[in-house]
């Protein structure tokens, strides 16, 4: 099952994804509509590397990240994993696959199961995918529980006796359980404190140096993004804005709503001439998105032309693409 | 050390932390409710009745002695009184307890293990839940005790009929319950992360899905079992669950009524028997509703 993969081989190859959900409505529950939460969304995810994926609530980001691990069903688009097709893979397909793809929740209060010690919770993925016995379950567990930070005498307590912090810890560990290479974070430290956040993000950064992980990060937080990622993504209202690496994104940003996004981040020190953009209105519904540019409802430089085509997603330097007429 | 030893080790010292005073915590917390403690008397009472009527009375409950009738309570030897056939009333009382004891446990169990089967199953296929839930619409249009007589009429009378019927009716309502528990609990995250780990239907659905619906089941399965007992007692006045001559406590109340006047205690113990048993399941219920709530954290109580 492991192949080894060279410095630029893509891990994951994501071309066009859609994921529409229909609206019902009416006598006979027709389908009336469709809210187009991820439209049009492709990208490579290279070994090793942490992609950030921004954007506001409501963009598309978590779903993005449910469809790529095929716990929702996409609507149309390709999902190439390791070179293995998996657009189509049933459940019973999935299941091998599920080993090297994991993920971690945004709430570590409603991703662990509250009736279950935590302990036989992380054991459980090892259960369903080895054949090791009772105790050597139970050594790799409490192994994984030093590894994330805690300790082994925590096997047996249940999720509400920990904090926010050592829950998600608890989340770290269960994802880590069966050796994945490939893990999607959901918001992973969106809902810690600040101080928890510094530390869950440390553990994250050490465990994909250990592990050689793969991150697929998705966040709200700029800061935590600029912080953790390489290369990252920018998406409004399910559609992709712009993708370049850290440094080309938070220096030089091409797209309008990038540089509206960057603007909005709080900083210390007092500078005259950093002005903030302010984005107009409200961000329209994915069931009916904006014709051509789906930013020109709101965006500061919108043309004509930006309510009539919808603008190339094209490269314009080596690794850094962005969608806008004026870019 | 090999990795068995090793790990048999590491169980072996995290077994000393597991903490086992949940359960004990669980009881420390019920019996701070003075009413739910009166709930339990009363049915821990009925069980040892129940479970020593051999050794608790010298006469035989359906043992006829015409020369000793409707004796009134504080009589020399029946100390409760006899019926209109000369039956020793404490005799009768005691067995009627096990009567109603194992009917009331045995329709609940196969009536909330049944409803719980397709109440997971209905909440968690959205293909069988139409078909499931309309079956039991179907079963709530009629009036439970009226659906009861009915099997009861097609089955013929007899308490193994009354049984069936109980459970029967009782399938839909717990059918309902355990749905809407499953609707909820398969929306929360822990399910998707137990799908993103590969876990199948089946697992999801007994080693989560369950555990975390099993507070309303327990309750429920409290409550009804005063309700069953209510409703076996309330054919058999009817003349359809137990013969006459069976200590039932609803068939006693049936044969003593016409003694009324004479002999008011051949009605008035199995009245109380049956009101103090039915009072005392359903406080248990509401006790167990509060302790079991998955919100609440026991270690602040």
């Amino acid at each position: 099952m492991t192949t080894t993969l060279t410095a630029k081989e893509t891990l994951f190859e994501v071309t066009n994804v859609k994921k529409y959900y229909p609206i019902k409505g009416g006598l006979l529950r027709t389908t009336k509509g469709q809210v187009k939460a991820v439209d049009g969304v492709s990208l490579q995810i290279y070994p090793k590397e942490t992609l950030g994926v921004v954007g506001e609530s409501g963009c598309g980001k978590s779903t993005l990240g449910r469809v790529i691990l095929g716990l929702e069903p996409l609507t149309d688009g390709q999902l190439v994993f390791k070179g293995q097709d998996i657009t189509h893979y049933r459940a019973s397909q999935l299941k091998p696959l599920r080993k090297e793809m994991q993920m971690i929740f945004q709430d570590p209060f409603a991703s662990l199961d509250p009736r279950q010690r935590i302990g036989p919770a992380i054991e459980e993925a090892l259960i369903i995918h080895t054949n090791l016995s009772a105790s050597e379950r139970k050594k790799r567990v409490s192994d994984l529980l030093v590894e994330v930070g805690l300790k082994k005498e925590h096997y047996y307590r249940f999720p509400h006796e920990f904090s926010g912090g050592q829950r998600q810890r608890v989340g770290i560990a269960r994802a880590l359980t069966l050796n994945p290479s490939f893990i999607v974070c959901d918001e992973a430290v969106s809902a810690l404190d600040v101080s928890v956040q510094a530390q869950v993000i440390n553990l994250l950064k050490r465990l994909q140096k250990d592990y050689e992980l793969t991150y697929l990060f998705i966040s709200h937080d700029l800061g935590v993004v600029k912080h953790i990622s390489d290369r990252v993504l920018v998406m409004y209202l399910g559609s992709m804005c712009e993708l370049g690496s850290v440094e080309e994104i938070f220096s030089n940003p091409l797209h309008p709503y990038t540089q509206a996004l960057l603007s909005s981040i709080p900083r210390p020190e007092i500078r005259k001439d950093r002005e903030r953009i302010k984005l107009q209105g409200e961000i329209p519904s994915p069931a009916n998105p904006p014709s051509g540019c789906r930013f020109h409802t709101r965006c500061p430089l919108a043309q004509e032309i930006c309510a009539r085509k919808v603008p190339e997603y094209r490269e314009v330097k080596p690794g850094h693409h962005v969608a806008c007429h004026f870019a | 050390m090999s990795l068995d030893a090793a790990g048999q080790e590491i169980v072996k010292e995290m077994e000393n932390q597991l903490n086992r005073n949940y359960f004990l915590k669980g009881i420390k917390v019920l019996f701070k409710q003075p009413l739910a403690l009166v709930g339990f008397a009363i049915i821990l009472i009925q069980i040892i009745l129940a479970v020593g009527a051999n050794w608790l009375t010298a006469y035989d409950p359906t043992a006829q002695d015409l020369s000793h009738v409707n004796l009134p309570i504080g009589s020399e030897h029946h100390w409760l009184g006899t019926d209109n056939y000369g039956r020793d009333m404490w005799s009768r009382l005691i067995y009627g307890a096990r009567i109603s004891l194992i009917i009331g446990f045995t329709s609940v169990s196969l009536g909330t293990i049944a409803g719980t089967i397709l109440g997971l199953l209905a909440g968690y296929f959205r293909v069988l839940d139409g078909i499931i839930m309309r079956i039991s619409d179907l079963m709530f249009a009629f009036p439970g005790i009226l659906l009861a007589l009915l099997i009861v009429a097609i089955l013929g009378s007899s308490l193994v009929n009354v049984v069936i019927a109980i459970s029967i009716w009782s399938v839909p309502s717990c059918a309902r319950i355990v749905r809407g528990n499953v609707l909820t609990v398969k929306k929360q995250e822990y399910i998707t992360a137990m799908r993103s780990l590969g876990a199948g239907h089946l697992r999801i659905i007994f080693k989560h899905i369950l555990p975390n619906s099993l507070a309303p089941i327990i309750v429920f399965g409290a409550m009804h079992m005063a309700t069953a007992i209510l409703s076996t007692s309330s054919l058999s006045y009817l003349g359809l669950g137990a013969d006459p001559a069976t200590p039932e406590w609803g068939a006693m109340i049936s044969n003593g009524q016409q003694y009324m006047w004479q002999a008011p205690h051949l009605v008035i113990i199995p009245g109380i028997a049956i009101a103090l048993v039915v009072f005392a399941f359903n406080v248990v219920g509401d006790a167990l509703r509060d302790v079991l709530d998955p919100n609440m954290n026991i270690d602040q109580l």
